[in-house]
């Protein structure tokens, strides 16, 4: 915990260069933004689609089926967003970045790079931390709008739930300070929860298969659990400014 | 400026207790190829890292080019390395790029050179190893002996002072063994560089080294000339050289005596 802290601030330190060579940086978002791009939107879509059909049945029960609109939108925009966009970032972008650093390391890359006068730190890793934070909260941001598109499909579309209130009631009660502007924290905090461990974890790992192997595992496990740790105290802080 | 590319007085070095060099001396004359022999694990390796700096001598002093390395910062360190070239045991091509993009590496890092530039430096740098045609290959699409050539012309690609070799026979067929040899050997007189080569391959690099340092437990056993060496008497020297498997360098790591191991005689 304290070498990963370490590891944080060195990285930021070093975040000098790739700010000024953004195409790093924007080569990183590629890698780990556009590649999960299909499978946030497709997980996106089938979360929202089953929120619609919970969703209806419980309201139902109380005869307000028009707030269907709202359900979804809150949901997802607040918690299934940032969360499960979060989850399956750390299953793919961050076990590949776990590995990628993890196989640089042990074929010597990284040692050739800093042989080179090129510091790895400056050069490799802090591009993909950037890469990555920035990649989150957009990823977030679409799984929550394709969820509430699967929500639609459902609600209005196949069940028959009123077109006009589905969108006004939920454009009413979705608020950009308090659920949009804190979906967008959560979804960086997970960002760089998710990237900081996964390249900490590369970086640190012995430099075997066998010791790469497990720190992708680690990558995964570790940022899962601390993506719904965070989401727990940043959920209590948020209703608390509420 | 002294004529010594590298000089290194009393160096003494230990991982935490454990000394792996002992009081070492040794002097690279600039324009030499230089072999440091011995077998597996006596600290070659390690000597390289001092030389350039990623470990630090525990006594002793390490001139290179003219600085003492072990008194250097960060920022030190990385402006004499902008002067060294190493070439790594298995090449450590960056494989998420192109031969091409692999040679241009340092340029683009240390340089502001326009990209056209760049182009022909590169191409220049892939000639000398012979590998122009493989520049849009990725190192996976190479073999063994290809990689460590691009490795070596980009190693080269900002015309270093000295170039570190780190095992670079090994794992190789005798031909590309024997162009990796020539290619050092070349580079080194055409663009007048010295060249430190740690091997433990005696035969290949006695046809292409000016001196040799021989390393036996982290002390230097002998030294001299190829022809000295090939003459020497020494039996540790004899045995390395003529690839003996047992002498002063046993076969056997140390054991109880093989009867009580296998309990035919009762102790
Ligand atoms: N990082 C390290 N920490 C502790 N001991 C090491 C380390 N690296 C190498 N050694 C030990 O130092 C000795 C010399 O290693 P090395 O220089 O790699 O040998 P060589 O390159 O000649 O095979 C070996 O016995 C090795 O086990
Ligand atoms: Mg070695």
């Amino acid at each position: 915990m304290g070498v990963s802290t370490r590891f944080f601030f060195l990285l930021l330190l070093h975040s000098g260069t790739c700010f000024r060579r953004p195409q790093l940086i924007l080569r990183e978002i590629f890698s780990s933004g556009v590649l999960s791009l299909i499978i946030i939107l497709v997980s996106g879509l089938f979360v929202g689609m089953v929120l619609g059909m919970q969703g209806y049945e419980t309201l139902q029960t109380y005869g307000s089926e028009e707030a269907l609109g709202v359900l979804v939108s809150l949901s997802l925009v607040r918690e299934l967003g940032p969360v499960v966009a979060a989850l399956l970032f750390a299953s793919r972008a961050g076990s590949a970045i776990t590995a990628e650093i993890g196989l640089m390391k042990a074929t010597e890359q990284l040692a050739a790079m800093e042989m080179m006068a090129v510091d790895p730190l400056a050069r490799v890793v802090a591009p993909r931390f950037w890469g990555g934070v920035i990649s989150m909260p957009l990823l977030a941001a679409m799984f929550s709008a394709m969820g509430i598109f699967g929500g639609y499909l459902v609600g209005v579309v196949l069940i028959g739930v009123d077109e006009g209130s589905f969108w006004s009631q939920m454009q009413a009660a979705v608020d950009i300070r308090e659920d949009i502007l804190n979906g967008v924290i959560k979804s960086t905090v997970f960002g760089i929860a998710v990237t900081v461990i996964a390249l900490f974890e590369g970086y640190d790992a012995p430099p075997t298969a066998e010791g790469v192997s497990r720190a992708t595992t680690r990558t995964v496990v570790t940022s899962s659990l601390a993506i719904l740790m965070l989401d727990f105290v940043l959920t209590a802080f948020m209703f608390r400014g509420v | 400026m002294n004529d010594y590319s590298v000089n290194i007085e009393s160096l003494s070095f230990a991982y935490d207790k454990r000394a792996v060099l002992k009081n070492i001396h040794l002097k690279a004359r600039r324009g030499q190829v230089i072999a440091i022999m011995g077998s597996s694990g006596c600290g070659k390796t390690t000597l390289l890292k001092i030389i350039s700096g990623a470990l630090r001598p525990t006594e002793g002093a390490v001139h290179v080019e003219g600085v003492d390395v072990g008194r250097l910062d960060q920022a030190g360190i990385y402006a004499l390395r902008r002067r060294l070239g190493m070439l790594f045991q298995f090449g450590a091509l960056f494989t998420d790029m192109t031969v091409y993009d692999n040679v241009a590496f340092p340029m683009r890092e240390h340089t502001d050179l326009p990209e056209d530039m760049i182009r022909d430096l590169v191409l220049l740098k892939l000639q000398a190893v012979g590998l122009r045609g493989a520049q849009h290959l990725t190192p996976a699409e190479l073999s063994g002996g290809m990689a460590r050539r691009v490795a070596l012309a980009r190693s080269i690609a900002l015309d270093p002072k000295l170039m570190l070799y780190d095992e670079p026979f090994a794992g190789l067929d005798p031909i590309a063994l024997g162009v990796i040899g020539d290619l050092i050997r070349r580079l080194t007189d055409t663009l007048g560089l010295t060249s430190l080569v740690v091997t433990h391959d005696v035969q290949e690099s006695l046809k292409i080294v000016d001196y040799v340092y021989f390393i036996s437990e982290g002390v230097i056993v002998a030294q001299g000339t190829p022809d000295e060496i090939r003459a020497s008497t020494l039996p540790y020297v004899h045995q390395f050289v003529h690839g003996e498997a047992d002498g002063p360098m046993a076969f056997h790591y140390p054991a109880p005596a093989y009867d009580l191991d296998l309990g035919v005689q009762h102790a």
